[in-house]
């Protein structure tokens, strides 16, 4: 099966410092040398702390950025070889939802133009349809169709991200990017939306990828999980085997050091000490060598390639590789 | 008796719509040596409880009743002078963003030998041991090194040791942890949980833990009092609550986060949005919300009441 997304060694250097003659003093690796594909109608989680790379993942998929090599591909299509015009045309089969409904919104807009702008700007329907199309939408995610008159500052931080969803679902996307989508919202208020970008997924065939630093909500909601590190994934496999088979020691450390939400199960916890180092200057080697309990002579030296064994489980690590591909 | 007690609780701040009962009658005890998480979501009054108990409310909030006795006073009677060394010595408090209580433009070392100047008459000299003292207690390697920085050198876990050594540099009975470790990633959120722990254990300081989160709430506190709308709605002890919850806004609260209780395909959201403190409903604010409403609920509002020993709750349906 084609793929719907897939990126290829993909890699985005950005500069920093820098003087008015010179070139850039450093390159901050945000993304270095990721390979990942997305099957039609799968769900994949990318987890990775501050630094990680994973909203940049993210943007570089959808080429709202553009990487500084490798390639990106859109139902095997390369999406870098695309001129202006037929970019804006798959534009609108690639959506994306952000963390901030605050800052995401015009807060001079009313919601109606906010969802519609899509619309418009694809010239979807004449002006009758695209009103009756922004209704249909509310009605989908669960706001009023009095919401259509309002501006953004009268809704709770829940009923703007509901307004986010409905503008990126406008324009029919058939892959959706949600970069932190329910960070910024209360408990009570994340598990709606949650509900609802799960209930849309499977009514509308979405394939998404699912970026978030929230284990538990990458659990619930993931097919396939990819964790990264430092601009490198360093795990990816099913769910299942994530949560109750990881394999390399940073997704280990990242499971053991999220508190459940069972006081009977207090642990002792896997503690890694020392902070992420800068992904300006990331260490020689396997990147997380510096803080892995586990770490010998080769992962100081040696980048550990990310190689999928048996279940398709990925592991870039030397000392703990996936299982060979034998009889499964 | 217990080392703080809090008795009816209220704090209001008056806005131009009205008057907005940011704490509407909070009591509760902490002994020595205890952990009681405070838990809700934004806007319960969850951070002005703990700003009114070290008498730091900004305006245009004020407390405007109840006691908060420490130590055999009332903190609320106290005057400013004595409430000042009150703070630090008796509660100290830390907060969900370090820059809060760190200036930028002073060294680490300089601001906690500073703070140990204030409480105590030791020499410059000695403040400074106590701070790279301090700082080497808190995890920080190379203390000595390292209380020379200036706070934005520091990582957000580092700044958040910085604060933590500030806090219990004048050795508090009262540590006050409002969302300690929210903004940090989860490997460093595990390593300060970790150091608050050890530094607990082994000054018997108190803790109130003020958080949204209940994976932390389950793995520190022995108590939990669970906040809304500027009221507890339930408090017992960390198990008795995990185990029987009794009020819908607590079951509703466990319900909503995904992996609790086994895997579940979808979530039990609660409906309706977080509360605005000045439109709340008359009776049991809860009750547009509450999927076990019935007419009584708008009358009164529920008194807190003991249901099982040590288990209260506010809901007139229990």
């Amino acid at each position: 099966m084609t793929p719907l997304v897939e990126v290829r060694e993909v890699r985005k250097h950005f500069p920093i410092g820098g003087g008015l003659f010179g070139g850039p003093r450093a390159w901050v690796r945000a993304v270095d040398g990721v390979s990942l594909a997305i099957q039609p109608g799968e769900t994949l989680g990318l987890v990775g702390e501050s630094g990680s790379g994973k909203s940049t993942l993210g943007r570089l998929m959808l080429r709202l950025i553009e990487p500084t090599s490798g390639e990106v591909l859109f139902e095997g299509r390369s999406l870098l070889a695309l001129g202006a015009r037929e970019l804006r045309a798959l534009r609108r089969q690639m959506q994306i939802i952000f963390q901030d409904p605050y800052g995401s919104l015009d807060p001079h807009m009313r919601v109606e133009s906010i969802v519609g702008e899509g619309l418009a700007i694809h010239a979807l329907g004449i002006r009758a349809q695209r009103r009756e199309r922004v209704r249909e939408l509310l009605e989908l995610v669960g706001l009023p169709p009095e919401a259509a008159r309002r501006y953004p500052h009268e809704f709770s931080g829940g009923q703007r991200q509901r307004i986010g969803i409905a503008r990126a679902l406008a324009v029919g996307p058939r892959f959706v990017v949600a970069d932190e989508a329910v960070s910024a919202l209360d408990v009570s208020i994340q598990a709606q939306i949650l509900n609802l970008l799960q209930d849309l997924g499977r009514r509308l065939g979405l394939t998404m990828l699912f970026i978030a630093h929230d284990l538990r909500i990458i659990e619930h909601l993931s097919d396939r999980v990819a964790v990264m590190y430092l601009g490198k994934i360093v795990e990816l496999a099913h769910r299942e085997a994530i949560y109750t088979d990881p394999r390399h020691p940073y997704t280990r450390a990242l499971l053991s050091a999220v508190p459940v939400p069972d006081p009977r199960q207090r642990r002792q916890r896997m503690v890694l000490g020392g902070d992420v180092p800068s992904p300006v200057e990331p260490p020689p080697g396997c990147a997380f060598h510096p803080r892995c309990p586990h770490a010998e002579d080769v992962c100081r030296t040696v980048v550990p390639p990310l190689v999928a064994g048996r279940g398709g489980h990925a592991v870039a690590c030397h000392v703990f590789p996936a299982e060979p591909p034998g009889k499964e | 008796m217990p080392l703080l007690e809090v008795r009816d609780l209220r704090t209001s701040f008056f806005l131009e719509g009205g008057e907005a009962r940011a704490v509407d009658g909070v009591s509760f005890a902490l002994d020595a040596g205890r952990v009681l998480g405070l838990v809700g979501e934004s806007g319960c009054g969850k951070s002005v409880t703990a700003l009114s108990l070290m008498r730091l409310v900004p305006p245009p909030g004020r407390i405007v009743g109840g006691q908060v006795r420490f130590d055999g006073r009332d903190l609320l009677l106290l005057p400013e002078r004595d409430m000042r060394a009150v703070r630090g010595a008796g509660l100290a408090m830390i907060f969900q963003e370090p820059m809060t209580s760190l200036n930028p433009v002073f060294t680490v070392g300089s601001q906690i030998a500073e703070a140990v100047r204030l409480h105590r008459p030791v020499s410059r000299r000695e403040a400074r041991e106590r701070a790279v003292a301090l700082l080497a207690e808190v995890g920080i390697p190379e203390p000595a090194r390292r209380a020379r920085d200036y706070p934005h050198r520091l990582s957000g876990g580092m700044r958040q040791r910085v604060m933590i050594a500030m806090a219990i540099s004048c050795e508090p009975r009262v540590l006050i942890a409002d969302e300690p470790t929210t903004a940090l990633d989860v490997t460093i959120q595990a390593e300060i949980l970790d150091l608050l722990r050890a530094l607990r254990e082994q000054r018997g300081m108190a803790l109130l833990l003020i958080t949204h989160d209940l994976g932390v709430v389950a793995e520190q506190a022995d108590e939990v009092a669970i906040m809304y709308a500027g009221r507890i709605v339930e408090q017992a002890s960390v198990l008795e609550i995990f185990d029987r919850p009794l009020h819908p806004y607590t079951q509703g609260l466990f319900r909503s986060i995904p992996g609790m209780g086994g895997r579940h395909d979808r979530l039990e959201a609660i409906p309706g949005q977080v509360p605005d403190l000045l439109r709340l409903p008359s009776g049991c604010t809860f009750r547009d919300r509450c999927p076990q409403v019935i007419a009584d609920c708008a009358g009164v509002v529920p008194p807190l009441e003991e249901h099982a020993p040590g288990h209260r709750a506010a809901c007139i349906r229990l």
